[in-house]
């Protein structure tokens, strides 16, 4: 088994593209659930939204490429006032069962055959990334420095993508530490008391579900590029569970964990599916157990029971405090 | 009433159910709720004096907390008007009315336990310009505000033994210490009507006492309490009225005097109040218990 190119692959992962949509869009998570205790099980509708916004705007609309990245910050917001304004004055659990079924309805109806014209149906929006590849300067096809190495694009989009994910954890970091912070966390431990202390818990909520789909809209952008393309089926519910994966492994309510948790996250599974591969061409796994495409799905599996034993031996995540998680369980 | 008061601004009130107050800051007519075929509430009228401690008292299930749920906009009534301070709250919702100055606390406490004691206290202060989303990444706004409310807090806290678990989540606070944190920070919120459901209820003893003098002193800043209690000799000790509810409706009104000796009370009582007498070992226990307790100051029995 060739463990250096394991160890290879793993940390360009860890530092690469879909590390970088991870650790925004789970940013936006762990505004939602981490700080201000929503349920939202639909999360990576808020990327799609973000995804589609630009390359419609672009494809769709012919608008300004720069403009469209504020159109798909836009359509996450809108998305949010739709999923919140009905649901927000409700008990949680609305929140979670609406963020679900939305999400893979808005899935299910880009790709419809009807609104091709609009949205590419199921083969998705191409050809709308160009503009912005004007500016990218690592224009060889591949790059390798050290353990790393991508393409030029994928590069492009990393060097763009982890300051942003810096900038936005720190504005992240300055608002929990706020005023407006100490709502939303108090809003997650008891909303009534909140309320009876004069403050508006609706429109925090509100606020809050904006704040965290905007980010995850910001994702889908960083995705929607670095791909060149915005693909439907990438955005079925089982990614919104990855992306809870990754913030529970970093720690929930705490904030460097949605980048700890997706790095690791990425890393994992490829090392995972790595050591799998190897096992698989030395015979010490038989053909007969699994074959190629199946060790794709016996990673997650692997994934899962990590998590299952993370879950029994530090339910905290890597960041979390154990002292806080106990305090829950009264 | 303390007997060295000066004329008590309700001298002269008759003591009947629903009776006008010279200067009410509260006043509810035709208040009804009902839980299925349960008429939790149906209050004709209650008026509540301004500057005063007024009790609301009545056996288990009496609808006493459904009446405050009502009143601060928790719960929707069926029917029935709310007037605070001259101005129709009908139909509020109960951050408006803590804006407002109507700041209630729970029978079940609702401490935040994941926030810390002084972080508790913080979040009651109304007016914060760090609440605004925008205003929230500069901090050059609201930095002075932080730190006078944090001031008050801590002031706060001394008064109602806290100070030294400034820090701790309040999620490790005894049953009490919770009851005293949710009194202080409504405090935080400036109330003018300060509703407070059986804050003694779970409260050790020796507590029992300063807060009792913490509610005396809240009048004495003018401020309007109205409070739960079962306990017949804290209500004697401290409240200036008292308002007996049972089975949702007002069946006496009028100074603690007077409502101890009501035939109608004491029947309503005897009738469902179901706290067994305690027995001679009981009560030598509890006093051991307080004995101790005084001895280590800041302790307090979950
Ligand atoms: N949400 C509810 N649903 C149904 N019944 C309720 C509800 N809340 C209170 N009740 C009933 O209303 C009556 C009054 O309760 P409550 O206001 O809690 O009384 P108290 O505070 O005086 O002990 C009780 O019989 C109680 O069971
Ligand atoms: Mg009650």
């Amino acid at each position: 088994m060739n463990w250096n190119s394991i160890f290879q692959q793993a940390i360009s992962q860890a530092f690469g593209l879909n590390a970088v949509v991870f650790a925004m869009a789970t940013i936006g998570l762990n505004v939602h659930f981490g700080y201000t205790g929503l349920l939202n099980f639909g999360h990576i509708g808020f990327v799609a939204m973000g995804g589609y916004g630009v390359g419609m705007a672009i494809t769709t609309f012919g608008l300004n490429p720069y403009l469209g990245l504020l159109v798909g910050i836009i359509y996450a917001l809108l998305f949010a006032l739709i999923l919140g304004v009905p649901t927000l004055r409700l008990r949680g659990d609305y929140l979670a069962i609406v963020t679900i079924a939305a999400s893979e309805v808005f899935r299910i109806v880009v790709r419809s055959t009807t609104l091709a014209p609009l949205t590419g149906g199921n083969t998705g929006i191409t050809a709308f990334a160009a503009p912005f590849y004007e500016l990218n300067p690592f224009t060889e096809r591949l790059y390798s420095f050290g353990p790393f190495f991508y393409t030029g694009p994928n590069l492009f989009m990393i060097t763009i993508g982890w300051p942003l994910v810096i900038l936005v954890t720190l504005g992240i970091w300055q608002l929990m530490r706020s005023p407006w912070g100490r709502v939303v966390k108090a809003i997650r431990e008891d909303e009534d008391a909140a309320r009876a202390l004069g403050k508006n818990a609706y429109w925090y909520k509100l606020q809050s579900l904006m704040l965290g789909g905007a980010i995850g809209g910001l994702a889908g952008i960083l995705l929607a590029i670095g791909n060149s393309t915005v693909q439907p089926d990438y955005f079925v519910p089982v990614q919104t569970f990855f992306l809870w994966a990754a913030l529970i492994l970093g720690g929930v309510g705490r904030i460097w964990s949605p980048i700890v948790g997706s790095m690791l996250f990425w890393a994992l599974l490829t090392i995972t599916d790595g050591v799998m591969r190897g096992l698989q061409s030395t015979g010490a796994i038989p053909s007969w157990l699994m074959d190629g495409p199946q060790v794709g799905q016996v990673r997650f599996m692997l994934v899962g029971l990590g998590l299952a034993l993370l879950m029994v031996y530090r339910p905290q995540g890597i960041f979390g405090s154990r002292q806080e998680m106990m305090l829950d369980a009264r | 009433m303390p007997v060295d008061a000066a004329p008590s601004p309700l001298a002269g009130v008759p003591y009947e159910p629903g009776v006008d107050k010279p200067d009410p800051i509260l006043i509810v007519e035709g208040m009804r709720k009902a839980f299925g075929g349960l008429m939790a509430v149906d209050v004709h009228k209650v008026s509540i004096q301004r500057g005063l401690i007024t009790a609301l008292i009545g056996p288990n299930g009496a609808g006493k907390t459904t009446f405050f749920n009502l009143l601060t906009g928790f719960d929707q009534p069926d029917s029935g008007s709310t007037i605070f301070d001259g101005q129709d709250v009908s139909g509020f919702s109960p951050f408006r009315l803590a804006k407002m100055g109507m700041v209630r606390t729970f029978q079940l406490t609702k401490s935040l336990t994941r926030l810390n004691v002084i972080e508790n206290m913080k979040l009651g202060a109304k007016g914060q310009v760090g609440e605004g989303f925008l205003q929230a990444f500069l901090p050059f706004f609201w930095k002075g505000q932080e730190r006078e409310i944090e001031a008050r807090a801590e002031d706060l806290l001394a008064r109602f033994r806290l100070a030294h678990m400034r820090d701790e989540y309040a999620g490790t606070l005894s049953g009490g210490q919770r009851k005293l944190l949710e009194m202080a920070r409504a405090l935080m919120v400036e109330p003018d009507l300060v509703m407070l459901d059986e804050p003694m209820a779970g409260v050790n003893p020796a507590l029992t006492q300063s807060l009792l003098e913490h509610v005396k002193s809240l009048r004495s800043q003018g401020i309007t309490i109205v409070f739960v209690e079962h306990d017949m000799d804290v209500v004697r000790d401290i409240s200036d009225w008292v308002v007996v509810m049972s089975e949702g409706r007002v069946i006496a009104e009028g100074p603690p005097e007077v409502i101890g000796q009501d035939p109608d009370v004491i029947d309503a009582y005897l009738g469902a109040h179901h706290d067994a007498p305690l027995t001679v070992a009981q009560e030598e226990q509890q006093l051991a218990q307080i004995e101790v307790q005084l001895d280590e100051p800041g302790t307090d029995a979950p």
